[in-house]
C-alpha cells in the first residue's frame, strides 16, 4: 500500500470516528437535554426527569467518555496506519 | 477571630502559596517560560488548563444564574463542557502537530497571509477584552465582600491588584502555580457544597444529593424546590420556560466559543506529543467536570435554603421578621452583603416582615392583596453574590467562608491576569511587531505590552462598573465573538484544503462584524449603557438573544468563506501539503517559538 493511500484510509477512518462521536455529542446535549426532553420525560430521575438529568449532569459525563474513547481509538488508529509519532 | 480576619488569613495564605511555588519552580528550572510546558504530563496540563479556564464566570456567577432560573440555564453547563469535545476532536491534535505557539500564527501560516493573521489578532483582542469585562464584574463582587466595602470600591481595588498580578506576569506561565490555584479553587467550591448537601440530603456528593431526598420533608429535593418556588409565583425550577430555539443556539455558541478561545487552545500547543494533546483535553474536562457537576447542586440547594430562610414556616405561614434579620446570627449574611450594595430589602407594607415573592405573577397579586403585601420586599438580590454568600447562608463554619473567598479570588485573578497577558502579547508581538513596526526594539515591545495591558484593564474596569450583564452573561458574549471568528477559521484550516487566504479573511471579518453589531444593538454600542436599540427580552431577529448570536455568526463565517474561496484563486500546492502534514501525527517536533 502506498503512503498516499494509507494516509487517505487513515483520514477517512478518523472522519468517520469524528462524525459518530459528534452525533452522540449532539444527541445527549441538544437531543436528550433540550429538544427530545418532552419525549423522554416519562422516565423519572430523582425528583425530575431524564432530560433534566442529561442537561444538568448526564451530558457532561458522556462528553468525558467521548473524549477518552476518541483519544484511545485514535492513538490505536495512528499505530495501525503507521502514522504515530516515534 | 472575626470573619474579616479569617478571610484575610485564607486569602493571604493562598497568595503566599502561589508566589512560593512560582519562586520554587523558577529556581528549579532553567527552561524558559513556554518551554516548561513541554515536559508537562497530560494530567498536570489538564489541571492547569482547568484553572486557567474556570474563571469568575464559572466559580462566582454560574451557580447563581442556574439557581434563579433553573433548568433553562443548563445551557451554561452543557455549553462550557461540550466545547472540550470539539477541542479534542477537531482542533487540539492538529494544532499541536502544526507546532507553533499562538493561534494567530497558525491562521497566518495556513492562510499564507499577513492580513489573515492581523484579522485573527483583532478578533482575539476583541473577544479577550469582552471576557475581561466579565471577569472584572466578578472581581468587584469578590473584593467588595471580602474587604467589606461597596461594589465600586471593591472593583477599583481589584483592578489595581489584577494589574499588578499581570505585570508580575511570569508566574502565570508556571504550570505548578496553576495547579495550586486549581486545588484551592476546587476545594473552595466543593467543600461548602458537600456540607450543604449533607445538611439537606444526607448525601456527601452534591451531584448525587441534587437528585436525592430532602431529609426535612422526605420528598425528593427537586420536587420540594419546585413546589416552594411555585407557591411564591416563580417559574418552576425543573421545567422549560424560555424559547427552545434560543436555548439550542446559546448552548452551541458557548460550545464553539470554548473551542475558539486563545488562552485555552494555547495549552494544547505545549504538550509533549500529539497523542497527549488528545488526552489533555480529556483530563482538562475531568477537572472542570468536578466543578460543573457540583454547580447545579449548589444552585438548587442555595435557592431552597434562601427560600426557606425567608419563609421559615413555609409560604402559608408568616414571613421572616425584620427584627430576626437584624439580630439573628443566621441572617448575618444579609447584613454583610447589604454593605456591598448587591443585596437590599425594604418593608414596604410596614408589617415588620420581609415578604419575598414574584410580584409580577398574576396569581401572587391576588394572594398579595388578600394578605396585605405591597410588592416583593427583597428589592435587590444580585445573582452574582450567590456562590460567595452560600456558605454564610447555610451557616457553615468561618474557615469555610474564608476558603471560598480565597477560591473566588483565585478564579477571578488568574483568568483576568492570563487574559491581560494574552491581550498585551497580541498587541505588542502580533500587532505592532508583526505588522505595524517590525523594527521595534525589545524595550519598545515590552513598553507597548504594558501600555496595552493598562488600557485593557482601564476599559474593562470602566465597563465593569456598568456591566452589560452578570459576570457569566458578559463572558458568554466573549464566547459568541470567539465562536463567530476563530473557531471556523481554525476548523476550515484543518478540514478543508479549499479555503484560501481571501476566503478565511472574508469569513472572519463577516463573522466578527455581524456578531459585534448584533451584540452592540442589544447591549449598547461599545457596551456603553443606554445606547442600545433592542433588548434581549425582545430581540431584533425572532427569539435570538445577543448572547446566542455567536452560533449564527459562525454560520455566516463558514458560508462567506466557502463562497469567497470558490470565486478566488485556489490554495497553493505547498499549503495543501501543509494541511496534509497537519492531519497525521508522524513527524511532530516540539513546538517552535514564533519569529
Amino acid at each position: 500500500m502506498s503512503e498516499e493511500k494509507s494516509n487517505n484510509a487513515y483520514w477517512s477512518a478518523n472522519i468517520r470516528l469524528i462524525v459518530w462521536s459528534l452525533v452522540i455529542w449532539a444527541l445527549v446535549s441538544f437531543g436528550f437535554g433540550i429538544l427530545l426532553r418532552p419525549l423522554i420525560s416519562g422516565i423519572a430521575v430523582g425528583g425530575s426527569d431524564l432530560g433534566f438529568w442529561f442537561a444538568q449532569q448526564g451530558a457532561i459525563l458522556v462528553f468525558l467518555a467521548l473524549i477518552f474513547f476518541y483519544a484511545w481509538r485514535m492513538n490505536r488508529l495512528d499505530r495501525d496506519h503507521g502514522v504515530d509519532e516515534q | 477571630m472575626d470573619q474579616f480576619t479569617l478571610n484575610l488569613l485564607f486569602v493571604g495564605a493562598s497568595f503566599a502559596l502561589y508566589i512560593g511555588i512560582a519562586i520554587w519552580a523558577r529556581a528549579g528550572s532553567t527552561s524558559e517560560f513556554y518551554a516548561a510546558g513541554r515536559g508537562v504530563h497530560p494530567i498536570t496540563n489538564g489541571m492547569a488548563t482547568a484553572a486557567d479556564w474556570m474563571s469568575a464566570a464559572s466559580f462566582i456567577s454560574m451557580a447563581g444564574l442556574i439557581a434563579f432560573v433553573g433548568y433553562d440555564n443548563s445551557t451554561y453547563l452543557m455549553g462550557w463542557t461540550g466545547g472540550y469535545v470539539l477541542l479534542a476532536l477537531l482542533l487540539a491534535p492538529y494544532l499541536r502537530k502544526f507546532g507553533k505557539f499562538t493561534v494567530s500564527e497558525f491562521i497566518g501560516d495556513r492562510f499564507y497571509s499577513q492580513s489573515a493573521r492581523l484579522v485573527a489578532v483583532i478578533c482575539l483582542i476583541i473577544a479577550s477584552v469582552t471576557y475581561v469585562i466579565g471577569q472584572m464584574t466578578g472581581v468587584g463582587v469578590a473584593f467588595g465582600r471580602f474587604l467589606e466595602v461597596d461594589n465600586t470600591t471593591g472593583l477599583l481595588i481589584g483592578a489595581v491588584i489584577v494589574f499588578a498580578y499581570a505585570v508580575f506576569g511570569g508566574m502565570k506561565g508556571v504550570t505548578y502555580t496553576q495547579v495550586a490555584q486549581y486545588v484551592v479553587l476546587i476545594l473552595a467550591y466543593t467543600i461548602p457544597a458537600i456540607f450543604i448537601s449533607l445538611q439537606l440530603t444526607g448525601n456527601p456528593i452534591p451531584g448525587l444529593g441534587l437528585f436525592g431526598e430532602h431529609q426535612a420533608s422526605g420528598e425528593p429535593l427537586l420536587q420540594r424546590l419546585d413546589q416552594m418556588v411555585r407557591e411564591l409565583g416563580f417559574a418552576e425550577y425543573t421545567t422549560h420556560h424560555g424559547d427552545t430555539f434560543n436555548m439550542v443556539l446559546f448552548t452551541l455558541s458557548l460550545m464553539i466559543g470554548t473551542a475558539g478561545l486563545p488562552h485555552v487552545i494555547m495549552r494544547f500547543f505545549t504538550v509533549p506529543r500529539v497523542s497527549d494533546a488528545r488526552w489533555s483535553a480529556g483530563w482538562a474536562l475531568v477537572f472542570i467536570a468536578l466543578l460543573y457537576t457540583t454547580a447545579p447542586a449548589v444552585g438548587a440547594m442555595a435557592r431552597l435554603n434562601i427560600t426557606e430562610q425567608f419563609w421559615p414556616e413555609g409560604v402559608a405561614g408568616e414571613a421572616v421578621s425584620v427584627e430576626t434579620i437584624e439580630t439573628s446570627p443566621d441572617y448575618n449574611w444579609m447584613l454583610t452583603w447589604r454593605q456591598t450594595g448587591l443585596l437590599g430589602w425594604e418593608d414596604k407594607n410596614g408589617d415588620g416582615r420581609i415578604q419575598y415573592y414574584n410580584e409580577k405573577s398574576a396569581d401572587m397579586q391576588t394572594v398579595a392583596s388578600e394578605r396585605g403585601w405591597q410588592g416583593n420586599e427583597l428589592t435587590n438580590f444580585n445573582q452574582d453574590i450567590l456562590v460567595l454568600a452560600n456558605p454564610e447562608i447555610a451557616n457553615l463554619p468561618g474557615w469555610v467562608i474564608g476558603l471560598v473567598a480565597a477560591g473566588g479570588l483565585a478564579a477571578a485573578l488568574s483568568t483576568a491576569a492570563g487574559l491581560l497577558l494574552a491581550i498585551s502579547s497580541a498587541v505588542s508581538h502580533d500587532l505592532i511587531k508583526g505588522s505595524i513596526n517590525p523594527g521595534i526594539s525589545e524595550k519598545g515591545e515590552l513598553l507597548s505590552a504594558r501600555i496595552a495591558m493598562a488600557v485593557a484593564i482601564g476599559v474593562a474596569t470602566y465597563l465593569g462598573l456598568n456591566p452589560p450583564g452578570f459576570a457569566a452573561q458578559t463572558v458568554a458574549l466573549a464566547f459568541g465573538l470567539a465562536a463567530a471568528t476563530i473557531f471556523p477559521a481554525l476548523m476550515m484550516g484543518i478540514f478543508s484544503k479549499k479555503i484560501n487566504n481571501h476566503g478565511a479573511v472574508a469569513g472572519m471579518l463577516a463573522g466578527l462584524v455581524v456578531t459585534l453589531v448584533y451584540i452592540f444593538l442589544h447591549k449598547g454600542w461599545f457596551f456603553i449603557p443606554d445606547t442600545n436599540s433592542f433588548t434581549d427580552a425582545d430581540p431584533l431577529l425572532g427569539t435570538i438573544k445577543s448572547t446566542s448570536f455567536g452560533a449564527v455568526g459562525a454560520l455566516v463565517n463558514f458560508a462567506v468563506a466557502y463562497l469567497v474561496a470558490g470565486m478566488t484563486k485556489e490554495t497553493p500546492r505547498e499549503i495543501q501539503e501543509l494541511v496534509e502534514s497537519v492531519r497525521i501525527p508522524r513527524g511532530a517536533g516540539s513546538a517552535q517559538a514564533g519569529h
